[in-house]
């Protein structure tokens, strides 16, 4: 009898188990799209923006491959992945996606067949995206020239590479609805506002994540590493010892040279290019939201920055490698500042910075051409100086700016993201 | 003094650490095959090897040159004897007025060392730093695709 009751708790248990489980990690396939989408100019120009403010391109198009038909590796603590086609190829791309199908990708992560997206693909915040939109991105998309191609597998380490537990992490992270404007706001904001927390995912970079991947809620656009490069925070930019005004970030977000604070490099460089392609009003509406976000940390403010090159060996080396190979364009008396507008670096943000990452990054990789209007081409120094001539110049533009606060961990950082390469 | 390595020749230079490596090249040394273009690194006519890798002599300060081996265009063949790059270049006519090709000869030999086999797109992203401004590019690149084509021995 007693027996009896166990056995029958244990299939209860087991029976309700796998119900759960089947309701967390299943999801049905949706039908394929059977017949061909035709949409019209206008759907389609209107498409194209919503897919330049998604920054789509900037992750499924990978170098030297064909527009959205992916390929791209993403690095990521918990392996590596690769991005998708989203071209309308039928088998390799999403041509047998109907917009239902889309649609379900897009605001909850799951593929047309069903299998679990990995956040990586930012759909907590394409969720927040208006339905028009997302039916204007999915007719652009279905537009595009058709590629086969096929990425290669990812590598997620387990478990991770056991995709219906991403079921888990949705339950944690994936949450809100379409953004709906703030009647206290201005139209500009309010737009800004949707561009930033949806299509334009700002904060999937710009925040610390998680030990799970996931942005910290508490800490939302306080700054985060991509790529071995910093993502700086967001918050309080007006009131920074050198402050962005609009001018400055809108040139910053579409291309080009911010005035006394430098050029986008690096994952942002795309980033940039991808808002260049936007109406100018939607790079405002982005640049007024984020210089309205104010600091929530209640930590004191570092102590402002005050200059003094040390007459250190390495400082003189540094400022003497400056003049060898910088000065040419960004020296003080350099015709480049004037008819190029190539920065004095000592107020750049890369060498204003609390850590020297974006500086070294920018020191060897540069910044790549780019057939855009507003390239602003670097090049690479990865090849003509050594670790310890990285480090010269980096403590001698630091003492420059910032002599205060030296950077403790400069042999360490060129060291690390040396490895990397 | 600073001692530079450059085409397998030791040279004790009586220069400061900040001076351009193009510039002691041409006034110090007596090689005149990389040019002066830019001074900015944004043409690639100054293109020399350093430890095998191609970089702009004209961004290089000679002081981050100790114990590093330079190559530059004098080293892969004489007029009487060119190189296979050379050759190629010769035999496409790939030079208008030629001020851009040592740079052009260098960035490519980079390449065919570390990759005698490259496919067109590779040839093409390696070679987009160095401009020519005669527009002889399709001629650079056949030059170059010749060479492969011939087994890529550089």
């Amino acid at each position: 009898m007693k027996r009896k009751t166990i056995i029958g708790a244990v299939l209860a248990i087991g029976v309700v188990g796998l119900g759960f489980a089947f309701w967390m990690m299943w999801r049905p396939e949706i039908a394929p799209l059977s017949h061909p989408l035709n949409a019209g100019r206008e759907t389609l120009d209107r498409g194209r923006r919503v897919v330049e403010a998604g920054d789509c391109a900037v992750c499924h198009t990978r170098p030297g491959g064909a527009y959205m038909a992916g390929g791209l590796p993403l690095v990521t603590p918990f392996g590596t992945l690769f991005t998708t086609n989203i071209t309308p190829d039928p088998h390799s791309g999403i041509g047998q996606w109907s917009l239902d199908a889309f649609e379900r990708a897009m605001r909850e992560g799951i593929a047309r067949d069903g299998h679990f997206l990995y956040p990586a693909f930012p759909y907590v915040h394409y969720r927040k995206m208006s339905d028009a939109d997302i039916a204007d991105a999915y007719a652009f998309l279905m537009s595009v020239d058709p590629i086969k191609y096929t990425a290669p597998p990812n590598h997620m380490v387990f478990p991770m590479n056991f995709r219906p537990l991403v079921s888990f992490w949705n339950l944690l992270f994936l949450h809100g609805d379409p953004l709906e404007p703030l009647p206290n706001q201005s139209a500009q904001w309010n737009r800004g506002r949707y561009l930033v927390e949806g299509a334009g995912h700002c904060s999937s970079c710009h925040s610390p994540l998680n030990l799970i991947g996931g942005e910290k809620g508490s800490e939302l656009f306080n700054g985060g590493v991509v790529d071995d490069w910093t993502a700086p925070g967001l918050r309080g930019m007006t009131e920074a010892q050198h402050p962005w005004n609009e001018a400055q970030l809108v040139a910053y977000l579409t291309g080009e040279v911010a005035e006394g604070h430098g050029a986008a490099a690096g994952p942002m460089l795309p980033v940039s290019l991808s808002i260049a392609q936007l109406p100018a009003e939607d790079a405002h509406a982005i640049a007024q939201y984020i210089l309205d976000l104010k600091k929530t940390s209640s930590d004191a403010p570092s102590p402002p920055c005050t200059s003094g090159v040390k007459p250190s060996a390495r400082a003189l080396l540094g400022a003497a490698l400056f003049d060898g190979a910088c000065a040419s364009c960004h020296g003080s008396a350099a015709p480049m500042r004037v008819i190029e507008s190539r920065p004095a670096l000592a107020n750049t943000s890369a060498v204003m910075a609390d850590s020297p990452r974006n500086l070294i990054q920018t020191i060897l990789q540069g910044i790549p051409m780019s057939s855009a209007e507003s390239s602003h081409y670097m090049p690479a120094f990865a090849h003509s100086l050594d670790d310890s001539h990285v480090a010269a110049l980096a403590e001698y533009l630091r003492d420059e700016s910032c002599a205060n606060r030296p950077w403790t961990d400069l042999d360490k950082t060129i060291k690390s993201i040396r490895a990397q390469e | 003094m600073i001692t530079l390595d450059i085409n397998g020749k030791t040279h004790e230079l009586d220069i400061a650490d900040d001076m351009p490596l193009l510039y002691a090249l041409r006034n110090q040394v007596g090689l005149n095959g990389a040019k002066y273009g830019c001074g900015l690194g944004q043409c690639g006519a100054c293109t020399v090897l350093v430890n095998d890798k191609p970089v702009f002599s004209c961004l290089t300060p000679c002081g981050t040159l100790a114990g590093k081996s330079v190559r530059t265009v004098e080293s892969l063949g004489s007029a009487d004897q060119p190189g296979p790059l050379q050759k190629a270049f010769i035999d496409e006519q790939a030079a208008q007025c030629g001020y851009c090709i040592a740079g052009m000869i260098v960035r490519a030999q980079a390449l065919l060392e570390a990759n005698p086999h490259p496919d067109d797109e590779t040839i093409r992203r390696h070679m987009a730093p160095n401009l020519c401004r005669c527009g002889t590019h399709v001629r650079i690149l056949a030059a170059i695709k010749s060479v492969v084509a011939q087994g890529g021995k550089v």
